[in-house]
């Protein structure tokens, strides 16, 4: 499916997207609220079939954090890119690890470096950072470690 | 590469004299097992970043460090000489790098490879994570700047720690000649 064809099918998804394009890929901005059935459409839509989330991760742009979401489908070979911004001092959004089984450990990772609480996740704790890191995010801008960081 | 010049600069220490029936060898012992030494070196697979892809290239057919007495790579600190630290040290890793130290059987060398192994090099400002130079870990004698080092700069080092070696002057040696003195 072409970029055109990924716009008209996701805007009948769901009519609140916008779109940005310019970059590889096209990218989809939605509200963190409409995330989880937006997702379950993206995975289960015989047209779209987005089959293989290759890449999660987040942003921190110090108003506020963004959610970015690669998805590609292995039978078309469309490929989306999902943000959602997310309020810096509650970063919350459901998570996607029932629907694609990989964002388990991604999701586990946004969390401890940028303490986004994926909701209804199974089993969200400390991925790689050691104990007693729970709470502090140092892949957030503001971080600070006065023991460990040499600051430039 | 030309490596003529490194074997006439290290000959055999010590002087044969010839006789009818066979010869006289005069040399210190010392001597005669630092040179055995520096001549077999088998290093530890121990490989944290991508200058163990540097690594691993110096090992293999093109540069070929087993030409100069780097046999084998061995992948248990227990048969290793020399450990190379190729590559960055986080926090979490230096348990461990100092449990492979301990591990080794004495003699040992450590050559510490590239700007992270060296100082933290990118990773020295605004990091959480990594150790600032593996010698707060564990004794370095040898360095290696570069980020990563080409495969000759680490063949230079190699042949920088048997001449170390031969001389007597590694950490390891000197701790062992003055115990007291510790590093």
């Amino acid at each position: 499916m072409t970029n055109e064809d990924l716009k008209i099918k996701l805007s009948e998804l769901l009519p609140a997207v916008t779109f940005e394009e310019g970059g590889q890929w096209l990218n989809v901005n939605i509200e963190s609220t409409d995330w989880l059935p937006f997702a379950k459409q993206l995975r289960n839509s015989p047209a779209l079939n987005f089959d293989y989330l290759f890449c999660l991760t987040c942003v921190d742009w110090k108003t506020h954090l963004t959610m970015v979401y690669h998805l590609e489908s292995t039978t078309y070979r469309h490929t989306i890119v999902v943000k959602s911004k997310l309020d810096r001092n509650k970063p919350e959004i459901e998570t996607v690890s029932l629907i694609w089984r990989t964002a388990d450990f991604h999701e586990r990772e946004v969390y401890e470096l940028f303490g986004v609480k994926f909701l209804n996740h199974p089993d969200l704790r400390l991925l790689i950072l050691p104990d007693g890191w729970e709470g502090k995010n140092p892949l957030r801008k503001d971080f600070e470690d006065p023991v460990n960081m040499i600051k430039l | 590469m030309d490596v003529k010049p490194d074997i006439q600069n290290n000959p055999f220490p010590g002087e044969v004299h010839p006789s009818p029936t066979g010869g006289v060898l005069v040399t210190a012992i010392d001597d005669v097992i630092n040179w055995a030494r520096s001549n077999s070196l088998w290093q530890l697979v121990f490989g944290t970043s991508c200058c163990a892809i540097e690594m691993m290239s110096t090992a293999s057919a093109k540069y070929d460090w087993s030409r100069f007495g780097f046999e084998v790579a061995r992948a248990t600190p227990r048969q290793a000489d020399v450990i190379i630290i190729a590559g960055t040290i986080v926090n979490k890793m230096a348990p461990v790098l100092k449990r492979l130290y301990d591990q080794m059987a004495d003699p040992k060398y450590v050559i510490a490879m590239g700007a992270c192994a060296t100082s933290g090099g990118p990773f020295f400002y605004n990091t959480y994570s990594v150790v600032k130079g593996a010698d707060h870990v564990i004794p370095v004698d040898v360095y290696i700047a570069g980020c990563p080092p080409r495969p000759e700069a680490l063949l230079h080092s190699l042949i920088c720690l048997q001449k170390k070696i031969r001389a007597g002057l590694t950490r390891e040696q000197i701790r062992m000649e003055k115990p007291e003195q510790s590093f």
